[in-house]
């Protein structure tokens, strides 16, 4: 196990140093520029302006300036907000987005787990109709839909809950609520398929048969095997919900993380969409090794097999 | 083939799991109530922003976006407007109603005969925000960093008028050898010499590229020709104007509070503003409606209806310096020829686009320059007549032998408002000449690469005043002026401008402008659709703030107040 | 043993399908929706893009069965033309993630190794590359072509299929039943599709019949850059998401387009679980 950590440990600075390279080069060969705007600029105060970011240098030149910088855990200036350093932007907006991302994940799994839990168990009764029906109504619910749909009843409307900011902890609720409701109609259904096929194997039904106690068999076999499809999906679900929602963020104005991803594109502002990119990248590699530990923890079997 | 399958009805078994398992999620859904609640008892009691306002007199303010730079000589935003206003003064300020010069920094001023010299006696209680005196040399300092050619501000231009400006920013001399037109007679007197007369110079004094800096603080962090240095973060930032920046959140909150060093400070009466860069029109609606903020930035085309049937009281529409167009391109078929730009311009519209799609006040464009700029109404000169626009097009098609104009696209950037006007006129388009037309909506960015590089058939494109001038429209369509990119160029148009620009007889620059309109209408490179409004919502509350047309307002004139009208 | 062959299989899978009532009667619905997507601008005697500025966000009645739109197009021959693209586009796409998903994932998980080290590392990357780049750069080598839609949705729908697949793979390798077909000396490739393959179908379907809202979803957001339907046609993702900004101004905008959305869904969710329960080889022997 200890041999299999380092290994992987190992494999995730290749991986990290490709995404940067792809993405450095991916985000030049996009058209435009960082400093285009409507009003055209003169070429010479265009090259000034340039010049002051080192763009003005050949394009391989300065990939290997970026990356000596990021190396030195440097990820240069953002563009856009000029005056800020990209660490600087991305280290006050993580935590915003942790907090909003933990706690919708919360909901999800409060929510989600049972609710697929006892679908499976009883399956095709009322009991598993309801919450699947609700789930599916979750799902068919975009946030972008949901969202709004909340605040005009909680804030328009009856008034109890702030429609936006991130100010107090009542500015929590709605968007966590919104996200976390989606995420857990998905972990409803893959929990209950998870289970259903689990049930059904034979080491399950092997315990049922040698007199195991029901919850025994729930607990230690049907509930291991069924999450294996949830704790998968979760670490890039996971990755997804901390690393920020772009569409939350501009309904409740959240000034999460999300919106950079989505505007550093669009504003060609390079070194933070390099710099989200490898942050994202990082989680993602992490959770996923995370969840392959899970993974192993769940299933033995499969632990062995490596 | 699938083995060892043992048969054991599982239901029985599992029932007592299953009950202590629904119990637990009843229990936890009971909990989630119950966090809940606390919550909304907790919160249901605090008083909105705009409920707490008028003891607080703190203005709160959807800015639309956050500003790229808050640095007055680089930036290029209506955003960093509505912020550096807050900040810092230049030597002029504005009439809080019709925008015309008032004392700023400068307590007076006197113009020479020729009207090219012009010298400013600065306020000696004029201070900056940690206390020293504004002077002469602050602006010349200022004034050299923004002309400074290796700063590359955008706006540097903007200083042109200044006698040798040019030559000196273009970085063929330095600032001695170009002579600038600047010079301290002492401490406390600017005088400025322009290269021709300039008839709005006193008005061009408000734009943000003429504000001073604070040169210690500048040189504190070497920022005189760098872009991205920290200078104008919160605990940094050292103004002259009525407020002070005091908070800076990315994407959450500018904070500026009222300064006590301002030479006018007993005239402020906000305590301070919150600017929000909120950029999704429904979410700033949404936050007007909850007491979040006191005026919005923008309202969508789509809900102006409903607005103004439900709450009147709210909605206000302004008119604003700018003109909504299409670019044709000339260099390519079918745009180079005349016929087929006039033939789409005169099926055009534009009352009904106005009335019917835009709904919000805006007034169509039968020219280039809005009503009224500076003084100067142009006369109508792009019509309405589909039926003389189908003999064009019939003409044309005839001369090139087709059928019908074939398909050709429509650019526009992707947005809501772009999307309808741009649907709008191709269904009049389909309807009247028969012609097909593709949309296509692009990102930003992509968008003004492929019309930089002149790669469109018919472009959607905006321009917004800088000042209230009507030179500030029609230099656009210059010959090699940056922002053409049509392809068009006419002699007698940039003769027709440059008289006017030197011209310092409004009756005589009107004439050399109309000229230039009728150019336009004639040769038709661009389409104009309809002049810009403004239209926001604003609480009652806020007083002190007028319609002007620069969509400026001046802060130190501004506050909440229930009482009066 | 000979009830199992191959074509039987299917067969009884049919049968079962078959019985499943809620499956079955998710199948008709479904089908009403295809006609409705395909005959329903026929029907409608306006055009998806016909305008009549006049009768601008009109509620539903006798002449507008869904209402209008706020350039007095009828929604019901927008809703039934974005049918069109939405069902072809979550479909395709859906279909697509699905052959790419699971049959990476189960080599993956299969072979394992250095090879699955490999092919995992190859997944993470894809997850962290910019997408909106990564569709801008699309555009700019190939141009605005409409097939890039399926490309460019297919490169990121499935991810999380690999992964899933991999995982469940994993996971039934150390089964008793496969180590025996191993034993028996069965080739890989046939390990792979007759015996985990039908064991890895539960949370396939269900993941498949969770990516095509996704995916329908994924498509509004791509035509903000410029990629798929371009305007005035419009797709069911689109309807909703401005449906969803005049909620309060003409609900009807919503709430057809989100209809017909929500009723695909749970149809193709019915039929997912139909089609797992028959397609179960536990089953059979039930």
């Amino acid at each position: 196990m200890k041999s299999f950590f380092i290994s992987r440990l190992l494999q995730t600075i290749p991986t990290l140093l490709i995404i940067a390279t792809l993405t450095f080069f991916m985000t030049r060969f996009a058209p435009g520029g960082p400093f285009d705007s409507e009003k055209a600029i003169p070429e010479e105060i265009k090259v000034n302006l340039e010049s002051h970011f080192g763009l003005n240098l050949p394009l391989f030149d300065q990939y290997l300036l970026y990356m000596k910088n990021l190396l030195a855990g440097d990820l240069g200036p953002s563009f856009k907000y000029v005056g800020w350093d990209v660490s600087e932007l991305i280290g006050v907006a993580f935590p915003v987005s942790l907090g909003l991302g933990v706690s919708a994940l919360l909901i999800a799994l409060f929510v989600g787990l049972p609710a697929g839990m006892v679908a499976a168990l009883r399956k095709n009764t009322l009991w598993d109709y309801l919450p699947m029906g609700l789930a599916m109504v979750g799902i068919c619910l975009p946030t972008f839909v949901l969202g709004p749909i909340l605040i005009m009843i909680f804030s328009t409307k009856l008034n109890l809950l702030p429609a936006l900011g991130w100010y107090s902890w009542s500015d929590l609720i709605l968007p966590s609520l919104t996200l976390g409701l989606f995420y857990a109609a998905y972990i409803a259904r893959l929990t209950r398929a998870g289970m259903l096929e689990t049930l059904k194997q034979d080491y399950v039904r092997t315990a049922r048969a040698k007199g195991a106690s029901p919850s025994r068999v729930v607990i230690k076999h049907a509930l291991r095997g069924g999450l294996l499809p949830v704790v998968t999906f979760l670490g890039p679900a996971f990755a997804g919900l901390v690393s920020g929602s772009f569409i939350i963020e501009s309904i409740f104005f959240i000034p999460g993380l999300g919106k950079f991803f989505v505007t550093a594109a669009f504003n060609r502002d390079y070194t933070m969409v390099l710099g989200t990119v490898l942050f994202y990248a990082t989680l993602i590699i992490a959770l996923n090794l995370l969840v392959d530990f899970l993974q192993a923890w769940l299933d033995p079997k499969a632990r062995e097999q490596r | 083939m699938y083995p060892f399958s043992c048969h054991v009805p599982y239901p029985v078994q599992f029932r007592n799991i299953k009950k202590s398992l629904i119990q637990s999620v009843k229990a936890a859904l009971l909990l989630g109530v119950g966090i809940l609640g606390h919550f909304l008892f907790s919160s249901c009691s605090a008083p909105s922003n705009v409920e707490r306002a008028i003891d607080e007199q703190i203005l709160h303010f959807g800015l639309g976006a956050e500003p790229q730079y808050l640095d007055p000589h680089l930036a290029t935003s209506v955003a960093a407007h509505n912020i550096l206003s807050a900040l810092l003064e230049g030597l002029v300020s504005e009439d809080p109603k019709t925008l015309k010069p008032l004392p700023g920094v400068a307590e007076s001023w006197v113009i020479s005969e020729d009207k090219k010299t012009y010298i400013f006696q600065i306020r000696k209680e004029a201070r900056w925000h940690n206390g020293d005196p504004v002077t002469a040399n602050d602006f010349i300092y200022s004034y050299k960093r923004i002309l400074n050619p290796n700063l590359g501000a955008q706006y540097a231009s903007m200083l042109y008028v200044l006698k040798n400006a040019k030559i000196y920013h273009e970085g063929k001399k330095t600032w001695d050898e170009a002579n600038v037109g600047v010079k301290a007679l002492n401490t406390h007197s600017l005088q400025l010499t322009l290269e021709n007369q300039t008839p709005y110079f006193l008005e061009l004094l408000n734009h943000y590229s003429w504000f001073p800096v604070h040169q210690p603080t500048l040189e504190k962090f070497d920022a005189f020709a760098r872009i991205g240095t920290k200078w104008t973060k919160p605990q940094n930032f050292i103004g002259n104007g009525p407020f002070q920046l005091s908070d800076h959140k990315i994407n959450s909150v500018i904070e500026v509070k009222a300064s006590k060093e301002y030479w006018d400070a007993n005239r402020t009466k906000l305590s301070a503003i919150r600017f929000y860069p909120i950029e999704t029109a429904d979410t700033e609606e949404r936050g007007f409606r909850t007491g979040f903020l006191h005026v919005t930035q923008t309202v969508s085309s789509d809900r102006i209806d409903f607005l103004k049937k439900k709450h009147p009281e709210w909605i206000h529409f302004e008119p604003y310096l700018g003109t909504y167009y299409y670019r044709f391109n000339l260099k390519a078929p079918p745009f180079d020829d005349l016929r087929v730009r006039k033939a789409l311009s005169l099926s055009v519209n534009r009352k009904l686009l106005v009335e019917k799609v835009l709904k919000g006040g805006q007034l169509p464009a039968y020219c280039f320059t809005p009503p009224d700029t500076g003084g100067f109404t142009a006369k109508k000169g792009y019509g309405y007549d589909p039926e003389q626009a189908k003999v064009l097009l019939d003409s044309y098609l005839k001369e090139k032998g087709l059928q019908t104009l074939p398909p050709f696209e429509l650019s526009y950037n992707t947005s809501e408002g772009h999307k309808k006007v741009a649907e709008a006129l191709q269904a009049m388009w389909k309807k009247s000449l028969g012609v097909d037309i593709q949309l296509t909506n692009m990102e930003w960015k992509v968008f003004l690469s492929s019309i930089t590089k002149g790669d469109y058939a018919l472009a959607r494109a905006g321009w917004i005043g800088d000042y209230v001038d009507a030179n500030t429209f029609l230099h656009l369509w210059r010959t090699g002026e940056g922002n053409n990119l049509t392809g068009w160029s006419n002699q007698e148009y940039d003769r027709a401008l440059n008289l006017a620009e030197q011209s310092l007889n409004p009756a005589e620059r009107f004439i050399h402008f109309q000229n230039c309109e009728d150019l336009l209408a004639e040769e038709i490179p661009i389409l104009p659709l309809y002049f810009y409004v403004q239209v926001s919502l604003r609480h009652p509350s806020v007083q002190g703030w007028y319609p002007t047309l620069l969509d400026h307002h001046p802060y130190k004139y501004v506050y909440l107040d229930n009482g009066v009208k | 043993m000979k009830s199992e062959q191959g074509s039987s299989l299917a067969k009884d899978a049919w049968m079962r399908l078959r019985s499943n009532r809620m499956a079955l009667l998710s199948l008709f619905i479904l089908g009403f929706i295809l006609l409705f997507s395909f005959l329903g601008p026929e029907l409608c005697h306006f055009q998806y893009d016909e305008q009549n500025l006049e009768s601008q966000f009109l509620p539903p009645d006798k002449n507008h069965w869904f209402g209008t739109d706020n350039l007095g197009r009828d929604l019901f021959a927008r809703t039934s033309f974005g049918g069109r693209i939405s069902l072809a586009v979550g479909m395709l796409a859906t279909l697509v993630s699905l052959v790419i998903g699971v049959t990476y994932g189960m080599i993956s998980g299969y072979v394992g190794g250095k090879v699955d080290a490999f092919m995992m590392r190859f997944v993470d990357i894809l997850y962290s590359l910019p997408f909106t780049i990564f569709v801008i750069l699309l555009m700019v080598l190939f141009g605005r072509n409409f097939y890039l839609l399926f490309l460019a949705i297919g490169a990121v729908e499935w991810l999380t299929m690999a992964r899933i697949t991999r995982a469940q793979t994993l996971h039934l390798k150390g089964a008793e039943f496969i180590e025996a077909a191993r034993a028996l000396g069965f080739k890989d490739a046939r390990i792979l599709f007759h015996h985990i393959l039908p064991n890895l179908l539960g949370p396939i379907i269900v993941y498949a019949t969770l990516t095509v809202p996704a995916v329908m979803l994924l498509e509004a957001v791509l035509s903000f850059l410029g990629l798929g339907v371009q305007a005035p046609m419009a797709s069911w993702g689109s309807l909703i998401k401005e449906g969803a900004e005049k909620m309060d101004v003409a609900p009807w905008l919503l709430i057809f387009p989100g209809f017909f959305f929500c009723l695909c869904l749970f149809c193709l969710n019915f039929i997912g679980d139909g089609l797992r329960d028959a397609l179960d080889p536990k089953s059979s022997k039930d």
